[in-house]
């Protein structure tokens, strides 16, 4: 019996069974082992690396806790419909301060439970909330975004004074709790366009001797997180006084004189459950609210801390949280898809047993790839997500390493840079030493660079550098676009407001957090600069070798063919930074977008990959210790395996894409002309020399091009393209090519995993 | 009233209502399609009854709530990552089966043996508590046996009240057939109670409470003593899940009354 007929046959057979006969008739015919149940906790815990924080086990049910409950029934009751911030939104509050959501942005001291740094604690929480609805955790987060200037750049006074306040009231305590709002845009010219350029205005209003200087601060805002109930705002400003030197941000309270004025809520469409303000400012405020304090010097007011330097330090840490939030979308959108799939046609036509009622849309391949899609993006997203997080909470104390070392040595600047570089070539000594034999190296030499936290910061900077980015542009940018298949799975349903899961909101949803805290432009921007890192390409390529030999354990990850498609990026980094265009001009210049931010794209997909590989190894190689996963663990690791291939093979077919298009696409085509023909040949001239040269006819034409007699050039855009000097392209191209073996097949089995895995009868939060 | 209580829980955990749930013939008798993967919750039922005995805890100062609980200790450990937000306790883990599908005197038996094995415990100031169901397989008879093993002969199910009187007798609100209650009262300590759903709320979680929970919580968990269970004399004829009864008619233009008339009709049948 062939394939295809036994096939059929199983079909008609299994009319006549009942469901688990039909499962069991199923899983003869293609009998391995795969994923049983979707991933739980236990799983997930092992893979983001919090299987030993107990403690943040706890927030994440915590959170859960409140995204799936209020929030959840405030979206199913039609919360969201309303720009306005309402009471039944400002409800949501309280359940925040209850559950331990606005506390774990503080320390123990502060009001908090959680020591230590708090990326990943953060990105967890907004992981959860997003789950059900971004924009309640906006609303969380937008509060700790406000107060991360003070917290990053404060003065110890400023530090003292408002973190604590932001603390939730203890039972019988009598203060006033901050919430905070961070007001950095501005209405157009300049809205979400230049944040280096400022029209909110600082001036010194009165400036008694020996008195602190009193500052009038008029600042209009846009999109305003929070800023429907927030009592204090930090304001980036310009100076606008020749008393004041540079731009800074200061620390606005609700009660200062002057105006505060909440403004009309925007009329977004998007994050509805957070509360987005246009405010205006302008107030009298003492200039010891300058965030980071300031110095005089000639009678001149010198902020610490530019407006820039701020956001810097407070941006590269809440974009990874953002990133996260799509990816939360994502895998939040497998369970509702399978559910609504499997039940398509119950109730219809077809008896329980069939597989129409029992696989319902599950049946066709399409539906079932579409899907292994989105769950590989969305595992790849948070893979790299919270790997963002991970590398900030360890490069914190590091920085504050870094800070002391830079003040005691009274290093600002220039000089500070310089200092840091030295430490930068240090780390590629370390690398450079790392990479030789075991045996070879000189370990005295490499223990002592090991021992120096500069060295260690310096490489972690370089990758939280590129990470970052990279997090908040493929998460949400791709992430966009895969929750618009996600929402096209669900039919019609998927663009209804009681779409189980609420994936249309989710959808539009995630176009802001493509948006915010710097949208897609900013970030390819970014990256563009901190790829070219020569301490981040020395590791990127011992990441190209960390995959290989990943790849010779796992073959079925797909590492081999990320590490070429790695090698192939890094290939056309290297060339375009010396390459020119066919007119001579540069190719990877600050303004050739076309080629900088491509390349930006194509490193996400190959980081975003890789990390997922890499949470695969950890669970696998830490699952055995669990009992409560131990037992599911073959197939858990099997599924997410084909999960991972599909994933690579999509991010090189990405990356080959992108690189050959820059490789190739600034080269002039080479048209009919004399320069481009003299390589051509005549058919009769080559009859002529086959007699000379037995074999030439068909070598020419193998590898040139023919013009038959009576033609002056074949019916085509210009002689085939030759690739000199990119002989070493074109190879590892054809090799990516063939690295793609055997990724459909794991798309398949992925795709039948599916069809088995376990789930639950409703989903776990109300629609 | 300065009265201080020893108040036990016995609390197992069972996989999460929502899970989809398929029993399956296993070799050690019957269990659940995956159900070391499936998440787990605290039993509803014996949720209700450590709501209580925090609640009533927090009002009798000196007073202290154990969680005693027998399940697989990493299931034990997601679901208390949950629990131990909800109110302060000190737990005594076992690690066992946590499944519907063990005997219910075994598990008496083991329950009651890790009671006494409490540090200081003082059976003038004992109350154990329980759910008088399960939500994996309710025996009904679990929390009983643990009573007579302990020599408690005080013992109330299905309780939806407590009330502690000022000369520390207990009145006891307990759920009888026909939906009526009975009122009992009790003259003093130890006694057990069975708890149906009681009066209080789910509590909210509470990380601060969660965190102290957690210095005794993972140490429990760490030495949770081991059980197996020998299962002599048991077996199951037939396992099967309770079947959805769904009757649904779509009725239009019948007027209230005529609806309650129906219901009551329905009710009396």
């Amino acid at each position: 019996m062939s394939n295809s007929s036994s096939g059929v046959g199983a079909a008609k057979i299994a009319i006549t069974m009942n469901k688990g006969k039909f499962m069991e008739a199923l899983a003869e015919t293609k009998s391995y082992v795969s994923l049983q149940t979707l991933p739980g906790d236990d799983v997930r815990q092992l893979m983001w690396r919090f299987a030993d924080r107990y403690e943040l086990q706890m927030l994440v049910q915590a959170a859960r806790n409140v995204a799936r409950g209020p929030v959840a029934r405030l979206v199913a009751g039609g919360g969201r419909n309303s720009h306005e911030w309402t009471p039944d939104k400002a409800a949501l509050l309280p359940h925040f301060d209850e559950s331990g959501i606005t506390a774990a942005f503080l320390d123990p001291e502060q009001g908090g439970f959680i020591a230590g740094p708090k990326n990943f604690v953060l990105a967890l929480i907004a992981f959860e909330l997003a789950w059900v609805d971004a924009g309640a955790a906006t609303c969380s987060l937008a509060g700790n975004l406000g107060l991360a200037p003070i917290h990053e750049r404060g003065t110890p006074e400023q530090r003292a004074k408002y973190i604590p306040a932001a603390a939730p009231l203890k039972p019988g305590e009598q203060r006033k709790q901050i919430r905070a709002a961070f007001a950095l845009t501005e209405p157009i010219p300049f809205v979400g366009v230049e944040t280096g350029m400022l029209a909110g205005k600082v001036r010194v209003a009165d400036w008694k001797s020996g008195c602190e200087p009193m500052l009038q601060v008029d600042k209009r805002g846009r999109f305003i997180t929070n800023m429907g109930f927030a009592n204090v705002v930090t304001a980036a400003v310009d100076s606008d006084d020749n008393r004041i030197k540079g731009s800074c941000m200061v620390v606005l309270e609700e009660g200062y004189p002057g105006i505060w004025d909440r403004g009309t809520p925007t009329k977004k469409l998007v994050h509805q459950l957070s509360s987005t303000n246009d405010p205006v400012f302008n107030l009298r405020v003492p200039a010891n609210r300058i965030v980071g304090g300031y110095t005089v010097k000639d009678g001149v007011i010198v902020p610490n801390y530019s407006h820039g330097e701020i956001i810097e330090a407070v941006f590269r840490r809440t974009r990874v949280t953002v990133g996260l939030m799509t990816s939360a979308k994502l895998l939040s959108a497998i369970e509702p898809i399978i559910l609504y799939q499997r039940r398509r046609f119950r109730g219809g036509e077809g008896a329980p047993g069939t597989p129409r009622y029992e696989l319902g849309i599950q049946q066709k391949e399409d539906a079932l790839h579409r899907l292994v899609d989105i769950w590989a993006t969305g595992e790849a997203s948070a893979s790299l997500g919270f790997a963002a997080a991970r590398l900030f909470d360890e490069l914190d104390s590091l920085e504050k390493q870094k800070d002391q070392w830079l003040g005691k040595k009274k290093l600002t600047g220039r000089a500070a840079f310089k200092e840091l570089n030295k430490k930068q070539t240090e780390a590629l000594e370390l690398l450079r030493i790392m990479s030789r034999p075991v045996g070879e190296r000189d370990h005295k030499r490499e223990e002592e660079l090991q021992a120096d936290p500069l060295v260690k910061f310096s490489m972690l900077d370089s990758l939280a550098n590129v990470l970052c980015p990279a997090c908040k542009l493929w998460n949400t940018g791709h992430g966009a676009n895969m929750m618009r298949e996600a929402v096209s799975l669900m039919g019609g349903y998927g663009i209804t407001e009681d779409c189980p899961g609420f994936l249309g909101q989710k959808w539009m949803d995630a176009q802001l957090e493509a948006t915010y805290e710097g949208p897609e432009a900013v970030q390819r921007l970014q990256l563009s600069i901190t790829m070219t890192n020569e301490l981040f390409l020395a590791q990127f390529e011992q990441w190209i070798t960390g995959m290989r030999r990943i790849a010779s354990d796992r073959s079925g990850t797909g590492a081999c063919t990320l590490a070429t498609a790695m090698q192939l990026w890094l290939w056309t980094l290297k060339h375009v930074q010396t390459a020119t265009d066919a007119d001579g001009s540069k190719l990877y210049h600050k303004s050739r977008q076309g080629v900088t931010f491509p390349l930006a794209d194509a490193l996400c997909w190959l980081l975003a990959a890789r990390q997922f590989i890499l949470d695969i190894a950890e669970l696998d190689a830490k699952g055995g210790e669990n009992p409560a996963v131990a037992e599911s663990l073959p197939g858990t690791v099997a599924f997410f395996t084909d999960l991972c291939h599909v994933q690579t093979a999509r991010a090189a077919g990405e990356a080959g894409r992108i690189c050959a298009e820059i490789v190739h696409g600034y080269n002039r085509h080479p048209a009919w002309d004399e320069t481009s023909c003299h390589a051509c040949f005549c058919a009769s001239e080559l009859e002529t020399l086959e007699g000379l040269i037995p074999g030439i006819d068909g070598s020419a034409r193998a590898y040139s091009d023919v013009y038959e007699s009576g033609e002056s050039h074949p019916l085509k855009a210009g002689p085939c393209v030759r690739f000199d000097g990119l002989e070493a392209f074109v190879r590892l191209r054809a090799k990516l090519d063939g690295c793609l073996t055997g990724c459909r097949l794991a798309k398949d089995r992925a795709a039948e995993a599916l069809t088995k895995v376990m789930t639950r009868e409703a989903l776990d939060y109300p629609a | 009233m300065n009265t201080v209580y020893q108040i036990v829980v016995c609390a197992g955990i069972v996989p999460d209502p929502l899970q989809t749930l398929e029993p399956v013939a296993s070799p050690s008798g019957p269990a659940l399609k995956n159900e070391m993967m499936l998440p787990a919750v605290l039993d509803p039922w014996a949720s209700h009854s450590l709501y209580e005995a925090a609640n009533l805890a927090k009002h009798l100062p000196g007073s202290k709530v154990w969680l005693v609980s027998l399940g697989p200790k990493a299931k034990l450990q997601q679901v208390m990552m949950t629990v131990a937000q909800k109110v302060p306790f000190e737990l005594v883990a076992l690690d066992g089966p946590g499944g519907g599908f063990t005997e219910a005197a075994e598990v008496a038996a083991m329950l009651a043996e890790a009671i006494q094995a409490i540090p200081g415990l003082d059976k003038s100031k004992l109350l154990v508590f329980g759910g008088w169901e399960s939500a994996s397989r309710g025996a009904g008879a679990t929390m009983q046996m643990v009573g007579e093993r302990l020599g408690i002969m005080d013992q109330f199910q299905g309780v939806d009240e407590l009330k502690i009187a000022a000369d520390g007798s207990l009145e006891i609100l307990e759920r009888i057939e026909g939906g009526k209650h009975q009122i009992s009262k009790c003259a003093g300590l130890p006694a057990l109670l069975g708890w149906a759903t009681g009066n209080l709320p789910e509590p909210k979680n509470n990380p601060q409470i969660g965190m102290v929970n957690m210095r005794t919580v993972m140490p429990a968990l760490q030495k949770a003593k081991p059980v197996k269970f020998a299962g002599d004399g048991l077996s199951f004829v037939n396992v099967a899940l309770p079947k959805q009864l769904r009757e649904t008619r779509i009725v239009k233009d019948k007027s209230p009354d005529d609806v309650a008339k129906e219901i009551i009709e329905w009710i009396k049948k």
